[in-house]
């Protein structure tokens, strides 16, 4: 078991085997029931794609990751959701470290109307006291993350650009850049590819493979295909409810639960 | 069926008969609306614009208003209009940015919303009825500026309310998504995302209701507002908050209907002066708005 680099926590401590889980977890918006009674763990380090057609509650139950359910209406939650080994509905904890934490990228590219530099140390600037602000700490900090997403070459003599005219696969590798600064040990993509092209999401997909083993990451896919390709574990759910989690090669050879092949096969979804 | 494809049909010629009549009913209808407007402006410079001066804008009226200029109504209406709207742009604004980035949709928020959208349209009246009784009267500040601005404050309050919650609401929900999910807390997504993208909108209903102010009579009446008053002229501080006023609209009404024998072109001067004032200001708020819409792009 390698030891824990990136987090700023107890460094002696080894790196958790899990860095997602839920027990119990269900979830209301008003009346309706969208999730009911998840139990999973998700690996550390690894991508797992969430599969199941639409209104099945995956877009949902990845936003309980980082509580950003609860800006959008009236929800009630039962359950135990744990990021990084500690239940986040526990009273004291801190909903900014942890946003700061858990990233997450959306459907459609959503850089700020800012510079892409602005874009990259906009976390930075809202987290630090500005005197801490060195500009070459934020040259640097931007630097490194757009190397990481690999958009340093293409925009190193651009960064005063507007990030909202930038081609929407840079725009979407910028979403994951602006994440980065924070460190991160989540990052929650919902859906990343659906408004990019094949090539946008070839990037997108390849930059996952590049993020792998630092960052643990959990995709919503529409798009069997890919959950295919880049997830290494693989949950299928259905009407608020997860059907079968696995090895992705075993939920798309030999899925065990019936409904899980039907959909596979493209019966429904 | 015809033979030959794509040639017109019966159908196909009645739809083109109603697209013609659509296109002049719908053009003649711009045409009632500008067209007055534009008479109206033609005549107000025709009748007025001889009477027009610096000394006409500076100097204060003499002869029981039938003579001198209009300078303590100028300076009583900048004084209203400054006030009334430093009094209420901030209120109003914040109260929106309250309403429309924090309030729950709860049924409270959607009585204080009902509330905003009915106060704007209660008549200037009562609001002057209602500055009267709370401002003059039950607040001790008796019939003066302070009074009176007050009064307007209170009457474009909602009206702020409204245009700068609509302005808020067009900046993209996913620029806000994009803040939370950096850990921004809700004032910093507002200080540094929402407000810079709204400000367009938000000066543009502020300023419309300049106009506005600017124009009413009636909450001014009750409140602050006289017939005539002399006061010092060439300096901006004639007025202090306490002294009752002069205004443009209150002057235009005594002129035409208080004062026999009054000059013909006194009247449309007045109006003439109100209606540059206001287009002036509207002008300003035009170049802003391009100039900040200028900088925004998503």
């Amino acid at each position: 078991m390698t030891i824990f680099t990136g987090y700023s926590g107890d460094l002696s401590q080894p790196k958790l085997e899990y860095s997602l889980a839920t027990r119990g977890l269900s979830l209301w918006y008003d009346q309706f029931k969208a999730l009911d009674d998840i139990t999973i763990s998700v690996k550390t380090g690894i991508i797992t794609s969430l599969i199941g057609p639409s209104g099945c509650g995956k877009t949902t139950l990845l936003r309980c990751f980082n509580r950003i359910n609860e800006r959008y209406g009236n929800v009630t939650v039962k359950g135990e959701v744990t990021v990084m080994g500690r239940n986040i509905y526990d009273p004291d904890v801190s909903l900014i470290e942890l946003r700061k934490t858990v990233g997450m990228v959306f459907q459609r590219p959503n850089p700020l109307p800012i510079s892409v530099y602005e874009n990259v140390v906009f976390g930075l600037r809202l987290h630090s006291e500005s005197s801490a602000l060195k500009r070459s700490l934020l040259d640097a900090a931007v630097e490194k993350a757009l190397t990481e997403v690999g958009l340093w070459n293409d925009l190193k003599d651009h960064l005063d650009r507007k990030a909202t005219a930038l081609q929407l696969e840079q725009q979407q590798k910028l979403c994951v850049a602006r994440l980065l600064p924070l460190k991160p040990e989540i990052i929650l993509l919902d859906e990343p590819c659906s408004a990019l092209d094949v090539n946008g999401t070839r990037a997108i997909e390849e930059l996952m493979f590049s993020l792998k083993g630092r960052y643990t990451m959990l995709i919503v896919t529409h798009n069997m295909a890919q959950a295919r390709r880049v997830g290494d574990e693989c949950i299928f759910m259905l009407l608020g409810r997860v059907i079968e989690h696995g090895r992705t090669e075993d939920i798309f050879l030999n899925p065990r639960d019936p409904r899980t092949a039907e959909y596979i096969e493209g019966r429904y979804g | 069926m015809s033979a030959s494809p794509f040639t017109v049909t019966p159908l196909v010629r009645r739809n083109m008969r109603r697209e013609l009549a659509a296109r002049i009913v719908l053009g003649a209808m711009v045409a009632a609306m500008v067209l007055p407007l534009l008479a109206i402006i033609a005549y107000l410079v025709a009748k007025g614009a001889p009477l027009i001066s610096l000394k006409f804008l500076t100097t204060n009226p003499t002869h029981g208003m039938r003579e001198g200029g209009i300078w303590s109504a100028l300076l009583g209406t900048i004084y209203l209009v400054v006030i009334a709207l430093a009094v209420s742009a901030p209120i109003g604004v914040l109260c929106a940015v309250y309403l429309n980035e924090y309030a729950k949709d709860n049924w409270l928020t959607r009585i204080i919303n009902l509330a905003v959208v009915n106060l704007a349209g209660v008549p200037s009246i009562v609001h002057a009825l209602f500055g009267l009784g709370a401002f003059v009267l039950f607040a001790g500040i008796g019939r003066s500026i302070l009074a009176a601005s007050l009064t307007l404050a209170i009457m474009t309050l909602p009206v702020i309310i409204a245009s700068t919650k609509e302005a808020l609401a067009a900046v993209p929900m996913s620029f806000r998504e994009a803040c939370w999910n950096v850990g921004a807390s809700r004032w910093q997504t507002i200080w540094s995302i929402v407000l810079p993208n709204s400000l367009s909108g938000i000066l543009t209903g502020v300023i419309l209701q300049v106009s506005r102010t600017a124009g009413e009579t009636a909450p001014i009446m009750f409140t602050g507002a006289v017939f005539f008053k002399k006061i010092q002229p060439g300096t901006l501080f004639a007025y202090s908050l306490t002294d009752q006023c002069m205004a443009l609209s209150m002057h235009l009404y005594t002129v035409t209907t208080q004062v026999t024998n009054a000059p013909e072109p006194l009247p449309y001067a007045i109006a003439l002066v109100l209606l540059g004032a206001v287009l002036a200001v509207n002008a300003a708020s035009i170049i802003v708005r391009s100039l900040l819409r200028s900088r925004k792009k998503w």
